[in-house]
């Protein structure tokens, strides 16, 4: 790696030993890869609060200083945790206080949680609690060098945004928040972001369940690579390219799609390949929508749902209306969780729409989820959600079943206990 | 009969032991339990499978950015795999074997992934680059 006298002045010592042991991970970790050099960037998101086993015993017995040196830096060294040196977001984390009672999540992690977020604010982090930092005000801008972890917000910053970031780790984000430099690799580079496949849409994209398929789909045709989306389907909202992006980065590892005409770096088919032949496209038609919809039902036997899971990525305040509106008046026989920022639960607090879906038998959850938590109603055995990534994902978590579905059909579910959805 | 893999450092080291393969990319988060260091995705040919104290030999890591946290952790809690081996170098994976600290190697002569067996005998030289693998009967 070839260091700037700046970056070599860190890796010495210079600004302190939290910032050398920085440097050296970024050092280590840009020969891993085989990289060049570092970036500059200003916009961190990563996570140092969430809880965990290994986080937990390492607090208890050595403090904040040590657990940030250990899993944020991959370092062994004892030193105390200087400001962020660039801005810094929390990503999401486990359950907060508003979930106490509700999920079975263990209190002494809500509190430590607690503990955490006051001493990582007052270094400097931003605690934004949420998988969806574009949706509360962190949204970079085309072409600027960030350090994001979180699949789904990696995708969409690249890909929705015009950021350019790799998919980053937990070492690699609390090394680039004290320094501001992260390994200058992959997508950071113009080359390395245009289209590997194309795919053509043949039967009509227009619902949030439909871009959901549709990412699931790309993601498991493209797996780590670029799809590139054309064909049928109408102008999508920052939900669909929210869904569609979540579902191909759980599917496959995609971290950046174009589609033209939409995307900021594809204003045509031939923009999204740069120089490169256009390659053959694969057809997106009712049998591969059809087949889908059926891989992502397929670890669902049982019809008797007893959760409810709306909101991953977390809600926007549109999603949380729209569920205000499917329960208004009726009452829940399943458990239901609207999982949101929590800057925007005020926001659903002040309109009214919190009322109308706790009055319903919901609730509205911000700052966690049940994947990120490991955590669901108690004796949840069957859940149904609108999420192509919570469907792929909480089988494995949490040895549940799952059912995928549109809004509405997830509403009925928690209606009347009972899956009922099909394909339309 | 054994035979030699060409590769380049991901995390220098050298280590020794039985080779575990896996077909399929893996996942971090939600796809292990570092607790354990099993397999826990379901429909992943290697579910419920354990992969400490082996060679683990595979094309790459997908899923969440958690994956370099969760190996990480297999670190912490003594349940990492003896070395790495894979096919595609990305973010994940090569964090994920920084912070794991087990020697690593990618960018290889043949393609591991298809080279090696599970059960082989490999012995990981990422300082000077080369696998030595002695294939089971």
């Amino acid at each position: 790696m070839k260091l700037t006298d700046e970056e070599k002045a860190m890796l010495d010592g210079a600004e302190g030993p939290a910032v050398a042991a920085a440097m050296d991970l970024l050092v280590r970790y840009g020969e891993a890869l085989d990289c060049e050099r570092l970036c500059d960037t200003r916009n961190v998101a990563g996570t140092m609060t969430q809880p965990s086993p290994a986080k937990a015993k390492l607090v208890a017995e050595h403090g904040w200083d040590k657990a940030y040196a250990v899993i944020n830096l991959d370092s062994d060294e004892e030193f105390e945790v200087p400001q962020m040196k660039v801005p810094t977001c929390q990503l999401q984390h486990g359950f907060s206080d508003d979930s106490v009672g509700v999920a079975p999540y263990p209190k002494q992690y809500v509190e430590l949680q607690a503990d955490a977020e006051s001493f990582y604010g007052r270094k400097g982090v931003n605690i934004l609690a949420t998988c969806t930092p574009y949706q509360v005000g962190n949204l970079p801008v085309r072409g600027e060098h960030v350090a994001w972890m979180e699949s789904s917000a990696v995708v969409y910053a690249n890909s929705v945004l015009g950021a350019r970031t790799n998919c980053e780790g937990g070492a690699s984000t609390g090394a680039a928040s004290l320094t501001g430099k992260i390994p200058c690799w992959g997508n950071h580079h113009e080359e390395n972001r245009r289209g590997t496949h194309l795919i053509d849409v043949r039967v009509p994209v227009k619902s949030f369940l439909d871009w959901g398929m549709l990412g699931y789909f790309a993601g498991d045709l493209v797996q780590e690579e670029r799809p590139v989306v054309v064909g049928d389907f109408a102008q999508p909202e920052l939900v669909d390219l929210k869904h569609f992006g979540a579902a191909a980065a759980s599917s496959g590892g995609v971290e950046m799609y174009h589609i033209p005409g939409v995307t900021p770096e594809a204003p045509t088919v031939e923009a999204a390949f740069g120089s490169a032949k256009l390659p053959e496209a694969v057809h997106y038609g009712q049998r591969e929508r059809e087949q889908i919809y059926e891989n992502l039902n397929s670890q669902g036997s049982n019809t008797d749902v007893d959760f409810v899971l709306l909101g991953c990525p977390h809600a926007s305040v549109d999603q949380i209306w729209r569920a205000a509106r499917a329960l208004e008046g009726r009452k829940l026989k399943a458990q239901l969780w609207i999982m949101v920022p929590r800057a925007l639960k005020v926001v659903a607090d002040r309109s009214g729409y919190t009322e109308i879906i706790e009055k319903a038998g919901g609730k509205v959850l911000s700052d966690s989820c049940p994947a990120m938590s490991r955590s669901a109603p108690p004796g949840t055995k069957v859940f149904a959600t609108d999420s192509a990534k919570q469907a792929h994902y909480l089988p494995a978590i949490l040895g549940i079943e799952a059912w995928f579905g549109t809004l509405e059909d997830c509403v009925n579910a928690a209606v009347t206990g009972r899956w009922t959805g099909e394909l339309r | 009969m054994s035979f030699l893999l060409h590769g380049r450092t991901v995390v220098p080291g050298v280590a020794e032991g039985e080779a575990l393969v896996s077909h399929e990319t893996i996942s971090g988060w939600g796809g292990i339990d570092p607790a354990k260091g099993v397999i826990i995705e379901r429909r992943h040919e290697l579910y419920g499978v354990c992969f400490t104290g082996k060679i683990l030999v595979f094309p790459g890591a997908k899923g969440s950015s958690g994956w370099s946290g969760f190996f990480q952790s297999t670190r912490l809690m003594g349940t990492a795999p003896l070395a790495m081996l894979f096919t595609d170098i990305t973010t994940k994976a090569a964090l994920g074997a920084v912070v794991t600290r087990v020697p690593s190697m990618t960018g290889f002569d043949r393609d591991p992934v298809e080279a090696i067996r599970t059960g082989d005998w490999v012995r990981i030289d990422a300082d000077a680059g080369v696998v030595e693998v002695k294939a089971g009967l």
